[in-house]
């Protein structure tokens, strides 16, 4: 007998994206082409271009936590509460021990370093004045970690580095986790706090990756001739998972079954993107979902808005969609948010969840001159598309040191 | 500098390290932890707000006299009058 695992669904979401604070807002202003980037100053750099969350974090953590911890635990604390609170679970009534948290992230302790050493630079670089809250707040784990003390999960509660991959990778691991038994109740997905380090904005303009534009609603436009470059953003998207049969035992509502999914690797340039893994990695989710690729109703891109990194996965896109699928739309939210980094994967999903229920497409906006390069068929340019039905959403996300994730989330179906 | 002076100082830092703390009646006599949350990572903030803030050195020897204001402010003044405050 073959062994059948347990299915594994969605059954809260809670997130801040540059446009939005809870998914019903976030949705509505996907649909309605509203952009979440602004400008932002930065430090030793002036005002640059960014996607900024302006969330409450005072709605869930006293002022003193929001002084303790990180801006990725605030972000990480509101994403996990309003998705617990979604979910509708009687919390208290969980074992604390059996709850897992899983949080993706592309980097953590480059906002808080540099801001001990922009501190200390005052007190000509004497490190007696170096925060003692610094390692705590710089450990790999810390979001997850101030989630647990939040909401005194007892469990496993780590982050998972994975570049710009790291929003799947946090539902795929706790999809995981579920299957294997080892976790009843699982927290996970994405957070990035990155506009809060110069490093990666400067790293980026080093790299010649950095978007401009006068206007910053239309500097984020990937698969448009004039884009040129990333738009650094901060947000989060966290999930509640459960396996089915829990979920039903307490009558949660379900937003999506994890249909399968792949995580895979370059291994051939540390930035470079790699279409052919890319191509792979596709194919991959699609067989564990035992999905064909004109199975697929949604397909969320990567493309991050860099000249290069579109067509090439453009290019790996067409490998596995060809021109024959024509149920099978394809949209971008970087576009409207910029790119949330370790958030990306997880905030793009949240984005088209609702779609299972309104069929409605959220498009890629900015897109005033398509790249013939960048063409895809089913491509959704500036207006929302009606379709005809939307029960699969295929998630790509990948990132530097040639990570690549897949996620397939398909329509709950008894 | 007088005691009261050298007690406001304090409740200025405890301010910032402790947000959420009613700081309008804390009793001078009465131990700060004692009528505050604060825990050992707050008294590193005071010890460390001091020294950013007022460039007085408190050694690791000396923490058990910033217990309350009262022995704060015996413990401190002398310090910001050798730094002629």
């Amino acid at each position: 007998m073959t062994f059948q695992p347990p299915r594994i669904v969605i059954t809260g979401i809670g997130l801040t994206a540059p446009n939005g604070n809870t998914l019903a807002e976030y949705r509505a202003n996907l649909l309605a082409g509203v952009s979440g980037v602004q400008s932002f100053d930065v430090r030793y750099m002036g005002k640059l271009l960014a996607g900024v969350c302006d969330f409450d974090p005072l709605k869930y953590q006293k002022r003193k936590e929001v002084r303790v911890g990180t801006r990725a635990g605030s972000i990480s604390i509101y994403c996990a509460r309003e998705a617990v609170t979604h979910s509708g679970v009687d919390f208290d009534s969980l074992e604390k021990d059996r709850i897992g948290i899983y949080i993706g992230t592309t980097e953590h302790g480059n906002v808080e370093t540099e801001n001990e050493i922009y501190a200390i630079s005052k007190f000509d670089y004497d490190t007696k004045f170096w925060s003692h809250y610094h390692n705590p707040r710089t450990v790999a784990n810390n979001p997850a970690g101030e989630v647990s003390l939040s909401l005194g999960v007892t469990g496993p509660a780590y982050a998972i580095g994975a570049a710009c991959a790291a929003g799947n990778l946090g539902l795929i691991h706790a999809a995981q986790m579920l299957r294997l038994g080892e976790v009843d109740f699982a927290i996970c997905g994405g957070v990035s706090e990155s506009i809060h380090t110069f490093g990666i904005f400067a790293g980026f303009k080093s790299q010649g990756a950095l978007a401009t534009h006068k206007d910053p609603t239309k500097a984020s436009r990937p698969f448009d001739l004039a884009r040129n470059g990333i738009v650094v953003s901060e947000g989060g998207a966290l999930y509640t998972l459960e396996r089915l049969e829990d979920a039903q035992k307490r009558g949660a509502t379900i937003y999506g079954e994890i249909a399968g999914y792949c995580v895979n690797s370059d291994a051939s340039d540390y930035v470079l993107p790699n279409p052919t893994r890319q191509a792979e990695c596709v194919r991959k989710a699609l067989k564990s979902a035992q999905l064909a690729a004109s199975d697929i109703h949604i397909v969320n891109t990567h493309a991050t808005a860099t000249p290069q990194g579109d067509i090439q996965e453009c290019g790996a896109l067409r490998d596995v969609f060809g021109e024959g699928c024509p149920d099978t739309s394809v949209n971008n939210t970087k576009s409207f948010i910029g790119h949330a980094m370790g958030a990306a994967g997880a905030l793009e999903l949240a984005g088209n969840l609702p779609s299972f229920e309104d069929r409605m497409v959220h498009p890629t906006i900015n897109v005033d001159d398509l790249d013939p390069q960048c063409a895809l068929p089913g491509l959704v340019l500036n207006q929302p598309r009606k379709v005809a039905k939307v029960d699969t959403i295929l998630n790509n996300s990948f990132g530097m040191l040639g990570i690549n994730s897949t996620l397939i989330v398909k329509r709950f179906a008894p | 500098m007088t005691h009261d002076e050298c007690k406001q100082l304090v409740v200025d830092i405890i301010a910032d390290v402790a947000p959420d703390e009613d700081i309008t009646n804390i009793k001078p006599d009465v131990r700060l932890r004692d009528q505050l949350e604060l825990d050992s990572m707050d008294f590193l903030d005071i010890v460390m707000e001091l020294r950013k803030r007022h460039n007085i050195e408190v050694p690791e020897a000396d923490y058990p006299e910033l217990a309350s204001l009262d022995s704060c402010a015996n413990y401190l003044t002398p310090k910001f009058e050798a730094l002629g405050k």
